[in-house]
């Protein structure tokens, strides 16, 4: 993965993020988690357009945000498959909150020391509403996780479902890890440690049972290999673009 | 008037009682013959009144007889609520939104917040989302009455 493949990653997974929470616009349990899961869309549509924009400059083809977003396929697209999984109920929702706001405020922490001074500046910002993304999200689980015997039987399910996705957050690419070691940016593949100690903490409190390490992990595959989910998150996603070119607010 | 009490006076399109100085997101104007350059900063990564601003800005200058105008969009240093304003934290309080207290620091401490109407800090969150990005909802428990807070950020 080259650097301008490591910025696409980023900012995939939070453009990615922002469509499925968007999905829940009007369709959330109550009226306060409605504006909640639609602030915290907009937060990560926020930070994926900054990094976008700074994507198509590194690559250097006068490729904008709109062209990123709107005209690539679904191969090209280098975000997790975490975030591309289907919401579920609000638990799984709030399974794949958790996880992927834990880990975007470790690596966003550690962004700002690193050499790479656009994605620092993004991340100096997106690391404070990372805090409000991982906060809500861990109200949720623990509330859900210790709460009835019927959620806490969903919010186990969703978690044991979840889980398995987790661990292609931290995979290890030689081109990342070689940036990380030269402090130009964070490898991923470093945070599991302190990502573990977070979530762990959250599901404790929560009474959840964390899937062990060595069951149901999905087949190591790169960014870029993608669930079925994926195609038609994206067909939804690009129809207006894709059917107006050019369409403009 | 100089061209930036110009670009100053614009309101903010979502916390109407702010101008952008007094938001804290006003960064520089700078004039070049008849060209102005005007660096802002959004408060939130994904503020969606940005834009607006932008062409608000744009506007207010071109009726001030600016013929050309670049607005330009920098992240660093990142805004924090404590850039508002004494006197825009004033304004919030006085049209019945809770400013935001001092940033709690590296640690993420809900603070309490004082009701706006009436004083009281018997209030309570109900939600920590509000009605845009950079609010979130609470209750006076002694006043009764909802309102919204800036979130310190």
């Amino acid at each position: 993965m080259s650097h301008v493949g490591y910025v696409l990653g980023l900012a995939d997974d939070a453009l990615i993020a922002a469509q499925r929470l968007g999905e829940w616009c009007s369709r959330a349990p109550e009226m306060e988690e409605d504006i909640a899961l639609a602030n915290i869309a907009l937060d990560q549509l926020g930070v994926a357009r900054m990094l976008l924009t700074y994507a198509g400059e590194l690559e250097g083809r006068g490729r904008t945000e709109d062209d990123l977003a709107y005209l690539r396929c679904e191969h090209e697209f280098r975000n997790v498959r975490l975030v591309e999984l289907d919401n579920g109920d609000f638990a799984v929702t709030m399974a794949k909150l958790l996880f992927l706001s834990v880990y975007q405020r470790l690596l966003y922490d550690r962004s700002i020391g690193a050499g790479d001074e656009r994605i620092a500046a993004v991340a100096a910002k997106a690391r404070k509403e990372s805090a409000y993304h991982v906060d809500h999200s861990s109200r949720w689980v623990v509330r859900l996780g210790d709460g009835t015997e019927e959620s806490h039987r969903r919010m186990q399910a969703a978690v044991d479902l979840v889980w398995p996705h987790t661990h292609q957050l931290f995979e290890v690419d030689p081109v990342v890890h070689a940036l990380g070691v030269a402090g130009v940016v964070v490898d991923p593949s470093t945070l599991r440690p302190a990502w573990l100690a977070a979530v762990d903490a959250v599901l404790a409190e929560a009474t959840l049972t964390r899937p062990g390490d060595g069951t149901a992990i999905e087949a190591p595959a790169g960014r870029g290999v993608h669930t079925a989910a994926l195609a038609k998150l994206l067909a939804e996603m690009q129809v207006l673009h894709r059917a107006h070119p050019g369409a403009r607010w | 008037m100089t061209l930036f009490d110009v670009v100053a006076a614009v309101k903010d399109p979502e916390l109407r009682v702010l101008n952008v100085a007094e938001l804290g997101i006003l960064r520089d104007v700078t004039v070049d013959g008849d060209a102005v350059t005007v660096t802002i900063t959004p408060t939130y990564s994904g503020c969606p009144a940005m834009d607006l601003i932008r062409s608000d800005i744009e506007s207010a200058l071109h009726d001030a007889g600016v013929a050309r105008v670049d607005v330009r969009t920098v992240l660093d240093p990142p805004w924090s609520t404590d850039m508002i304003t004494a006197e825009g934290k004033a304004k919030l309080a006085a049209a019945g939104i809770a400013p935001p207290g001092p940033m709690p620091g590296s640690v993420f401490v809900p603070l309490s917040v004082r009701c706006p109407r009436c004083g009281s800090p018997a209030t309570e969150q109900l939600s920590r989302f509000g009605s845009t990005a950079c609010k979130s909802l609470w209750r006076c428990t002694a006043c009764l009455e909802p309102f919204d807070a800036v979130k310190a950020l």
